[in-house]
């Protein structure tokens, strides 16, 4: 299967389509917002955690398939997860994404996440997979808003934004 | 002679690259307005300075040293000439228009323009014009007015025209938009800002690809374009400057060349155009961009553009014909760029799925945010056409925006 058939499977575009805990939480007591200036794309999440466990979690924003998807898998994916396993899948999703861990062969709690491993062969769009990750470790470590540019950048230099 | 079905494929044959094959498929590249592809004379003229000519420039008296010199100054007699300067110490060579454009900005804008002066850019700028003469109104307290455009894309000559006033001091302005391929109308607008005293900049890295230009008719101060955007090499460009500013502006940057004279007290500069060139140039890309000035005269720049114009307008025919699709940009004057936007599909996927097909579109915000915050889209798709395009490559790309949409259905 070619690098983008893989990644613009069923599951992708059933999510693109149709997002997974899509909106706003009332009261919700962690929020951020992620920002890829380069695309456009941009990933607002609520969350509340309670007793260091992430009872509910939802995202609004636009941007692209990959990202849309990526964003609505990971809410069902940590939500009912203490923080820190939240964060280890931040890191192992990072990780896939980039190319640095292979879900295959390497132990990781990435389930059904192990659809995004083909973004490693597209580096044009590994931040559109992160940022919604990447957004999830701000809003747990309480930082307002982060963007996939300059020293967060995972993969720096392959913004498509110059010409 | 004009370019047509008979000649296309000889044309194409000078470009190595467009024989490539990526994934799988033969490569169709519509993403010329980032940067264009380059014909074999040119990597031949470039490899020949490279084995037989190579010497710094201006420096020695020695045969490498002569020769270099000689052709460097060759090329820079030849951009003249594309441009129609009047003089070659006109024509100052530059990284390309974002260099050039910053140049204007330090050796004019920082000279002569201060706190409450005025500097009118339109709303269509690429960032390059924008954001250098956004650090000059920064630094001296100066105001940017900018020149607003309707829904098609085309500046409002009355509302640029009412922005002029004693504090207007600076006209800097896209001859083609490359986010949505306008063709502005610079003649008038340079003459009516001449009217109010006004120096005029054209960007011109989107038009000098495609169409003749001339820069005493459009009698413009300054004009800039990018050598990679037509068949050229990367690190070079240039930029036009009316001698009489030249020789009054201030000197970009310091160095080897740009000087007369130095002491630990004082350095007296050279003249033009030296004086705006410190340190070793790209002699190399110089001397490329000269051959590729050659390699397009050989075709002949009106046939150019006579043949990217009925491109585009094949092009913009079937893409709007497609149900779902929005074309952003529909200018009555327009070049080369088809920017749109397909219902439901953010454009990177369409740039991902496309690319499946060997398809190269560029997709993002094309260095021109203010344009798409004007068309209210976070990014568009555009395919930009080249004279070696074909019209059978716009069918692929026609094929290739209706998988997308059968994907994403
Ligand atoms: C209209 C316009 N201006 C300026 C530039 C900047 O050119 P360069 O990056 O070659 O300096 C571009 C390149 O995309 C352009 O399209």
């Amino acid at each position: 299967m070619s690098d983008m058939k893989q990644l613009y499977q069923e599951v992708i575009l059933d999510h693109n389509r149709k997002p997974r805990n899509f909106g706003t939480i009332p009261g919700a007591n962690r929020h951020a917002d992620g920002h890829n200036p380069l695309c456009g794309d941009h990933i607002k999440l609520s969350v509340n955690v309670q007793d260091n466990k992430i009872e509910t979690i939802a995202f609004e924003g636009e941007g692209c398939a990959i990202c849309k998807a990526s964003a609505s898998m990971m809410t069902g994916a940590v939500k009912g997860k203490v923080v820190q396993d939240a964060e280890i899948m931040v890191e192992e999703f990072r990780g896939m994404a980039t190319g640095t861990l292979d879900p295959e062969t390497q132990a990781n709690h990435l389930g059904k996440l192990k659809i995004f491993a083909g973004v490693k062969d597209l580096p044009s769009r590994v931040k559109c997979a992160i940022l919604p990750w990447h957004t999830l470790h701000a809003a747990l470590n309480a930082e307002a808003s982060i963007s996939t540019e300059g020293e967060v950048d995972p993969v720096p230099g392959t913004g498509i934004g110059e010409e | 002679m004009s370019i047509n079905s008979s000649n296309i494929g000889k044309i194409r044959a000078d470009f190595p690259i467009l024989g490539l094959q990526v994934s799988g498929k033969p490569l169709v590249y519509l993403d010329n307005a980032a940067s264009s592809q380059m014909p074999q004379q040119v990597i031949d003229r470039i490899v020949r300075y490279q084995k037989e000519e190579h010497s710094n420039i201006h420096r020695a008296v020695h045969y490498l040293s002569e020769l270099a010199t000689k052709e460097f100054e060759a090329a820079r007699v030849k951009v003249q000439h594309f441009l129609n300067a009047k003089e070659s110490r006109e024509i100052i060579f530059t990284r390309g228009t974002t260099e050039a454009i910053n140049l204007v900005m330090h050796g004019y804008g920082r000279a002569f323009i201060g706190k409450g002066d005025e500097i009118v850019l339109s709303a269509m700028e690429h960032h390059a014009n924008i954001v250098p003469w956004q650090m000059l109104a920064q630094e001296k307290g100066a105001v940017l007015r900018v020149i607003p455009m309707n829904d098609a894309g085309e500046l409002l000559i009355e509302e640029f025209e009412a922005l002029f006033n004693e504090k207007t001091k600076f006209l800097a302005l896209s001859h083609v938009s490359n986010a949505l391929g306008t063709v502005n109308p610079v003649k008038q607008m340079t003459a009516f800002a001449h009217r109010h005293g006004v120096p005029v900049l054209l960007d011109g890295a989107q038009a000098a690809p495609h169409q003749p230009i001339d820069v005493q008719d459009l009698d413009c101060d300054f004009y800039a374009f990018s050598g990679h955007k037509l068949c050229g090499p990367t690190g070079i460009g240039a930029l036009y400057g009316r001698a009489q500013l030249l020789e009054k502006m201030q000197p970009f940057q310091g160095g080897g060349d740009m000087i007369l004279s130095v002491t630990f007290e004082k350095t007296t500069y050279n003249v033009i155009p030296s004086k705006f060139e410190a340190g070793t140039p790209p002699i190399m890309a110089a001397i490329g961009l000269g051959a590729a000035i050659d390699y397009l005269n050989g075709i002949g720049i009106a046939n150019i553009d006579a043949y990217v114009k009925e491109l585009l307008n094949y092009a913009t025919e079937r893409v709007s014909a497609m149900p779902g699709v929005r074309i952003i940009g529909t200018a009555k004057h327009k070049a080369a760029v088809l920017s749109f936007e397909i219902n439901g599909v953010h454009p990177h996927d369409v740039g991902t799925i496309l690319n499946e097909d060997g398809i190269a579109i560029r997709t993002g915000h094309h260095c021109a945010q203010p344009v798409m915050q004007r068309f209210h889209v976070p990014a568009t798709a555009r395919a930009s056409f080249a004279f070696y395009n074909t019209k059978e490559e716009i069918d692929k790309l026609v094929k290739g925006i209706k998988k997308v949409q059968e994907m994403f259905s």
